[in-house]
């Protein structure tokens, strides 16, 4: 299957500023891929060379096997964008919005109640969108979005500043359309909300793509002493998990959180803790965090670390 | 460039313009003093005068116009006949003035206030191409004008005919000459003022900037038109036709020339000055 979006060595730059630098990406088809970095690192700029809304100075870019370029109206025709502040016209209602993508869109106006709908938005549609609140603002440009059923949906800092109900809304649509084969493109500052929905986390900075790979390939690349949760009726029986061969470290936090030298050696740690006669009610894998890994992968970068050479298949660095 | 999609972004502008009663009531205001209070008042001072010193004074203005306009004057009394001279020929301005004042105010509007609203960005992400974008924007900003003329022009045309027809042998206007000048020589101007009023709009960083362009943009034009519409009125059938066929072709050029000064950047809010 060719991949929905695919950027060989784009660079784009804005007078003396590179925005973004020889970046190659490739997003495959059907999956949720998560941008991560600071400000300034090309997340947006990214998303603007999809859709074609920006060209590439250098470099090739294929959405959907199409140049977002010369085949541009497709291209934004099966695709849609979530900007991080939602493009409205306040002086309309949210129903003349929503009728003025569809008929951009070439979507029927049947389409739009049951958007509003999804978004919880519909008892609202009636009123001018100045009034809303920034949380229906938020889901009013996510039923716009959904409105012509895009295949590829860039949401650019969707959630920033909503309220928990509508960020849900954010959420849940990401992972409806990705259950649907969409494919997602989110960038994001919050990483917790962007935690387990990501099939591919890129991390960028300075117009590159410095990082990629699945959570669980990051985690067994940036986290070097695997973590797990260990509990016991009785938590002196556990008192021997600081000095174990195999314990990096144990945090007595409520449950106990070790760091071990490596994750097979976890077995071995049970019986000797069963063995020691440690009545255990909970084992259980601490997967680090989005967070954890992003801050990890930082690190890794100013350290100017490398990753051991029997990494996973599926992870690379690009840059 | 599909005409459905170009009306849909003329729609949501005039949908948008049309709820926006901050910018109708000034506009109407302008409208009314220009097409009713104005040529009210004045025609009312020139029917009605008893003073001979003024009757005198319009006959000897009448004097001094050119041959060819003296020939079109209609009237039997130095008053009717500078009755007839007021609302043919020196309130011609009117018919550009207003629609060029309106349609500029929105089209300065127009580019950069998608870009202050945050909407450029939808737009550069939607599948119009920047020609119909540009195109359903000139349509917007030439609506407004146009439906305030055609409204003010119509009352206008009554005022005209109730002060100074009575005094003529009744109703004459519009006369032929205005009637090539609403229909075919305004619209051109206008297209070609707005075209540049437009670029401008994709050009600079705030509405105020675009505003005060648009201003320095609408005098010259203001100016050409008002000379071409009078000597048009003068003698319509000779040059009408010609000039408003030249107006025609540059509207068209500067329909393509700023139909190209658009792009998604500058959408994007890209590149403003």
């Amino acid at each position: 299957m060719p991949p929905a979006i695919e950027l060989t060595n784009v660079t784009r730059r804005f007078g003396d500023i590179t925005a973004v630098d020889d970046l190659t990406l490739t997003v495959p088809e059907g999956t949720i891929t998560v941008l991560l970095g600071p400000n300034g690192a090309g997340k947006t700029t990214t998303v603007r060379l999809a859709t074609g809304a920006l060209g590439c100075d250098e470099g090739a870019i294929r959405v959907l096997g199409l140049d977002p370029i010369r085949d541009g109206d497709e291209v934004r025709s099966r695709s849609a964008v979530v900007p991080p502040k939602p493009a409205l016209y306040d002086r309309l209602n949210g129903w003349d919005n929503l009728r003025f993508t569809a008929d951009i869109f070439g979507a029927d106006h049947a389409a739009i109640l049951p958007a509003a709908e999804r978004f919880g938005i519909d008892d609202a549609l009636d009123l001018d969108v100045a009034g809303y609140s920034t949380g229906m603002r938020t889901r009013l440009a996510l039923a716009r979005a959904v409105l012509h059923d895009p295949q590829v949906l860039l949401l650019d800092e969707p959630t920033a500043g909503l309220d928990p109900e509508s960020a849900r809304a954010v959420l849940n649509l990401i992972r409806e359309l990705a259950g649907k084969g969409r494919t997602i493109v989110l960038c994001t500052h919050l990483l917790h909300e962007a935690e387990g929905v990501a099939d591919q986390v890129v991390l960028m900075g300075a117009g590159q793509a410095r990082i990629v790979g699945s959570q669980e390939d990051l985690a067994d690349r940036f986290v070097t002493n695997p973590a797990v949760i260990i509990d016991a009726e009785d938590r002196a029986a556990l008192a021997r998990l600081d000095a174990h061969q195999h314990v990096v470290s144990a945090d007595w936090n409520g449950s106990v959180h070790v760091r071990l030298t490596h994750l097979d050696r976890l077995p071995d740690l049970v019986a000797d803790l069963v063995a020691a006669g440690a009545r255990l009610t909970r084992v259980e894998p601490d997967n680090p965090t989005l967070e954890t890994l992003y801050f990890e992968m930082q690190r890794s970068l100013r350290e100017g670390s490398r990753a051991p050479d029997d990494r996973p298949q599926a992870l690379r660095e690009v840059s | 460039m599909r005409r459905d999609r170009v009306l849909t972004v003329a729609r949501i502008d005039l949908s948008r313009l049309f709820k926006s009663l901050d910018y109708w009531i000034p506009m109407g205001v302008l409208a009314m003093v220009f097409f009713v209070i104005l040529p009210y008042g004045l025609l009312t001072v020139v029917t009605s005068t008893t003073s001979s010193d003024l009757v005198n004074k319009i006959g000897e203005v009448l004097q001094s116009l050119p041959g060819p306009v003296q020939e079109n004057v209609v009237g039997d009394t130095p008053a009717a006949r500078g009755a007839y001279m007021l609302a043919v020929y020196l309130l011609a301005p009117v018919a550009i003035v207003v629609p060029l004042t309106i349609s500029s105010a929105v089209g300065a509007h127009s580019i950069v206030g998608e870009r202050e609203r945050g909407t450029g960005e939808f737009l550069a992400h939607s599948p119009l191409t920047v020609r119909e974008i540009f195109v359903g924007k000139m349509l917007a900003s030439l609506v407004p004008g146009f439906l305030a003329t055609a409204v003010g022009f119509s009352i206008y045309a009554v005022l005209v005919n109730v002060k100074v027809g009575p005094l003529i042998g009744g109703w004459f206007f519009p006369t032929a000459g205005w009637w090539i000048l609403i229909l075919w020589v305004v619209p051109p101007f206008i297209v070609v003022a707005l075209s540049v009023i437009l670029w401008v709009s994709s050009k600079v960083r705030s509405t105020a900037a675009a505003q005060q362009a648009a201003t320095l943009v609408s005098l010259p034009v203001i100016m050409a038109a008002y000379a071409v519409s009078s000597g048009l009125l003068i003698d319509p059938v000779v040059a009408a036709f010609s000039v408003g066929l030249v107006a025609w072709v540059l509207a068209a050029g500067g329909l393509i020339s700023g139909s190209r000064s658009l792009n998604r950047e500058s959408l994007l809010g890209m590149g403003a000055e």
